[in-house]
């Protein structure tokens, strides 16, 4: 053998143990047969389309969380206003961005520009089209960005929060879709998310408020009536968490008249817990602590407040509304008839964090543990079954050159998997599909050098300078094949989703790879052959 | 061993029969689309909701559509599905669908709960006697069942322990009792299943003869972003192919390996609508997987005909085309017929989630195979004709360009 072809086998080799390595070497290094496949089926990650499990694709509604900002500006400026004596007909939100101004009063219009662009600096202020004294207020699109940007990572963020706190393995929580809006949750194993999905949508937004009408009404018109149409200033009606008192009996909406600011919200949490009800026996309440700053705030309030009542507010609905007896510093109860498992749902999602906006469900693909299974074996058994033929065939009628091929195609697969194992990629069944083709046109590089050698042989040629010919022949055609479909790949990657982009990985890899095997390690197999071989003698193929 | 050696067919002569031919699939398949009123999207294009079940015996599908129109589900398909195409007769595994057209993304997510609540109501003997299901219970859940349980008495690494067990017990639920376990005793020969955490199993737990084994909601606006995206990547990935043949070889090769491309597409959607195939993200993988093949295949005829031009100056362009494809026949049969057989065993043994994957492939091997000969190559003679070349046009290299002008010189 010849240096150059040694230093060629002595790359192989490498090749090769480095790829073995990467399947069944780490994370620890195998001492039993049983430690092997235990490290190949962590480094062969699965999708959840093959091994089970749950995927969402959820949909945060950025627009509300933006509207919120414009409502909080339209009720900054309408006390700015007042505070300054400055007089308006109307001040409303019209969308999500823009507030509209009426009638300013023509002497004061100067000081109502100067508020504005000194004081609002997110917004522009633009005179209203068609209107005489009016104007546009609109949110300067730099702070729509943001707080796009804003409330996507907060969602995420208490998405997360909240998933790692139920406990399941390994999920995945990422941003995805181009709409920038779009949160992809992955639940391997779960067969049923349905917990997982309203843990997730709980809003969690917590608010202790003062009751400011120590009545309930049984609906919105009657609060506002007894008020003569107009409520006390700051203040709102909230409807309460409807519940029957009384077995058998329908549920009838009690509405609240509070204070529209809150006393506590959930941002002052430090810790929540489910506990046994101290009052009904067999249900559940939640019991949360204050951080200090609040309890500083909430112990004057609730001494002043002794024999009012305070409600308690979740996701803008009042859960309970109990009579405040002494004061209270840093801790308290929310009542609802919970289970033990919603209690701890409630106390989960509470500690979290509320998100920022609502979320919508777009897709939701759960695939049980038994089907994931299933394809697991029925495909890997067919696919291995298929190459094996595929193998044989090889051999016999190539005879000791298919033996090369099969040499070829075997490594392959290993340098396939192997890269999929280093890189972190995932094996899906689209994946397969990207194998299955890697395969195709592993064969088809070998037949296609194979059949050249033999027309070379035919047309009189040694065996050496065939195999050459046939070898630098068949290159043009295999890097053009192989070219084309990768440009395709990387096309299918860039634009495609997630399905698609698997397709399109495994093919890229086991492309490149079979470059290296079907070209490289073929030749260099057939050259020491070769070399042993006599030269009067005829090539087995 | 050896197939074919000096092979000598007029392939181009024969060209007219192929597009006839190629008419006549095209014409078939798509009366077909357009009988059905277009083709059959699946979940994925579509939005709806899909749950799969499986039974322990076959699917009692009218007592499912009762149970359904009850509760307001009327309009939902059952349909029963085969494991294995070789093993046609087993019926216990159904699909429920629900279309919700133009309706909102909550009222997909409350018709899959009411499937399953009329599955429960109808079938389970988990719920009525106040016990959780093991066929559907999660190996966590089982987990921590068995943790408070603590049937073995365990004191140390209790959790860890009951952990490895229960992941145990569920692998032999889904793997051996495909899904579904009839009976607590089946499972007393799972490693670490004592008597008595098989009876504190029978003690927490009932057994339902069904399984749920894949729920699918897709919204339908999410369903049209995909179909979109899915098309878009496509066009591009087509484009990009066209622009690289176009640059090694000449544009009207691109062009012809293209239309051959979309040719076999065509056809073997045409193909999927007669035989009732759905379109699913799983199908545009295949059919991306033909492409690939297809194209593969064309361009190792039309690198052979390059060579040939180099060779064979003077001969009509049909009969270098004639001869390149000859030449490469034999490699063509080859690889063609091993990976139709890969496919082929893809789709009698790779169970029901491979199913119409290995479909599209299977007819697209074949159809990706003859295209290569049958269109894509009569393509680029038609082309030339109709420059008025009969002899070799030029290919290649503007290099190579120069040297054939020369010697035409």
């Amino acid at each position: 053998m010849n240096s150059q072809l040694r230093w060629k086998f002595i790359f192989i080799a490498a090749v090769i143990l480095l790829c073995i390595y990467g399947l069944i070497g780490v994370p620890t290094f195998p001492t039993s047969w049983g430690q092997v496949e235990q490290n190949l089926a962590d480094r062969i990650k699965l999708g959840l389309d093959l091994k089970g499990g749950s995927h969402l694709v959820l949909q945060v509604q950025v627009d509300e969380a933006i509207g919120q900002r414009c409502d909080q500006a339209v009720d900054q400026i309408t006390k700015q206003l007042h505070e300054k004596n400055i007089s308006v007909g109307e001040i409303r939100r019209v969308d999500d961005t823009h507030i509209l101004v009426r009638n300013v009063d023509p002497n004061t219009s100067g000081a109502f520009r100067d508020l504005i662009n000194n004081q609002f600096t997110d917004w522009t202020l633009a005179p209203a089209a068609g209107e005489q004294n009016g104007y546009v207020i609109a949110m300067k699109p730099s702070i729509v960005a943001d707080i796009r940007r804003d409330t996507m990572d907060q969602a995420l963020e208490t998405i997360t929060r909240r998933i790692n706190a139920l406990g399941l393995t390994e999920p995945t929580i990422a941003f995805t879709g181009r709409g920038e809006n779009e949160i992809l949750v992955e639940l391997p194993g779960e067969g049923d998310p349905t917990r997982a999905k309203s843990v997730i949508q709980a809003g969690g937004q917590l608010e202790l408020k003062r009751v400011a009408d120590e009545q309930t009404f049984p609906s919105e018109s009657a609060a506002q009536a007894s008020h003569g149409g107009i409520l006390p200033p700051g203040s709102e009606i909230v409807v309460g968490k409807s519940e029957s008192t009384q077995a058998g009996q329908s549920p009838q909406p009690v509405y609240y008249i509070l204070d529209r600011a809150p006393i506590i919200t959930g941002q002052d949490l430090r810790g929540a817990v489910p506990a046994p009800s101290s009052n009904s026996p067999g249900q559940y309440e939640v019991r949360f602590q204050l951080s200090t700053a609040a309890a500083a705030r909430f112990g004057p309030f609730t001494e002043a407040n002794i024999g009012h009542r305070m409600a308690i507010v979740l996701d803008h609905r009042v859960y309970t509304a109990p009579v405040i007896n002494g004061r209270i510093e840093d801790s308290g109860i929310i009542e609802g008839n919970f289970s033990q498992e919603s209690a701890q749902d409630l106390s989960l999602v509470l500690r979290a964090g509320a998100l920022p906006a609502s979320i919508k469900y777009l897709e939701e693909r759960t695939v049980g543990p038994s089907l994931g299974a299933d394809s697991i074996r029925e495909g890997v058994r067919a696919s291995i079954g298929s190459i094996i033929v595929v193998m044989i065939f090889l051999v016999i009628y190539y005879r000791l050159s298919g033996v090369n091929a099969v040499v070829a195609l075997a490594l392959n697969l290993l340098i396939l998997l192997a890269f999929m194992a280093y890189a972190g990629a995932v094996l899906t069944l689209p994946g397969i599909a990207g194998v299955i083709l890697t395969i195709g046109m592993g064969v088809d590089s070998n037949v296609l050098v194979f059949e050249r050698i033999r027309e070379e042989l035919r047309s009189g040629k040694a065996p050496a300078s065939a195999v050459a010919v046939g070898f630098d022949r068949a290159f043009l055609t295999i890097i053009d094949t192989h070219v084309t479909t990768i440009v395709s790949a990387v096309f299918l990657f860039l634009f495609g989703t997630g399905p698609v982009r698997g397709f399109a990985v495994t093919l890229v890899i086991g492309l490149l790879s079979n470059v290296f095997t079907s070209i490289y390690v073929s030749r260099a197999i057939f050259d020491w052959h070769l070399s042993r071989m006599d030269r009067q003698a005829q090539l087995s193929i | 061993m050896e197939f074919f050696r000096n092979v000598n067919v007029d392939w181009m002569g024969k060209a007219k029969y192929f597009v006839a031919l190629s008419l006549i699939l095209l014409a078939v398949g798509w009366i077909s689309i357009l009988r059905y009123g277009g083709l059959r999207y699946g979940i994925d294009f579509r939005g709806g909701t899909l749950v799969y079940v499986r039974f322990s015996g076959p699917a009692p599908v009218n007592q499912i559509r009762k149970g359904l129109q009850d509760a307001g589900l009327a309009n939902s398909s059952i349909q029963t599905i085969s494991d294995n195409v070789l093993n046609g007769n087993s019926q216990n595994d159904v699909v429920i669908g629900i279309e919700k057209k133009g309706e909102g993304d909550e009222a997909l997510d409350a018709s899959k709960q009411t499937i399953l609540d009329v599955l429960h109501k109808t079938f389970g003997a988990a719920n009525t006697a106040g016990k959780l299901d093991f066929n559907s219970i999660s190996p966590s859940s089982l987990a921590a069942y068995l943790t408070q349980k603590d049937p073995l008495s365990l004191s140390t690494n209790a959790g860890d322990r009951y952990n490895q067990l229960a992941q145990r017990l569920t692998d032999a639920r889904d793997k051996q009792h495909g899904g579904i376990v009839t009976n607590f005793d089946d499972l007393k020969n799972v490693d670490g299943a004592a008597p008595s955490v098989v009876a504190a199993l029978k003690d927490g737990f009932a057994l339902d003869n069904f399984t749920i084994r894949d729920v699918e909601v897709v919204g339908p606006k999410v369903g049209a972003q995909l179909r979109r995206q899915a098309i878009l990547a496509t066009l591009y990935a087509l484009a990009g192919m066209l622009l690289y043949i176009a640059f090694r070889f000449e544009w009207v090769y691109g062009a012809a390996a293209v239309i051959a491309v979309f040719h076999d597409v065509l056809i073997t959607l045409g193909f999927f609508s007669i035989f009732h195939f759905e379109i699913s993200l799983t199908v545009i993988a295949a059919l991306l997987t033909l492409v690939g093949y297809s194209m593969n295949d064309t361009i190792v005829i039309f690198d052979r005909v390059r060579e040939d031009l180099r060779l064979m100056r003077r001969e009509p362009f049909a009969q270098v085309v004639n001869k390149a494809i000859n030449q490469t026949l034999s490699r063509t049969i080859l690889t063609s017929g091993l990976t139709f057989l890969t496919v082929l065993v893809l789709f009698l043994m790779g169970g029901e989630v491979l199913r119409a994957f290995s479909f599209a492939m299977v007819v697209g091997v074949v159809v990706g195979t003859y295209s290569s000969f049958g269109i894509a190559a009569p393509i680029v003679v038609l082309w030339n004709k109709y420059r008025g070349q009969g002899t070799a046009a030029r290919v290649g290299s503007a290099a190579d360009k120069r040297v054939t002008a020369a010697a035409r010189r």
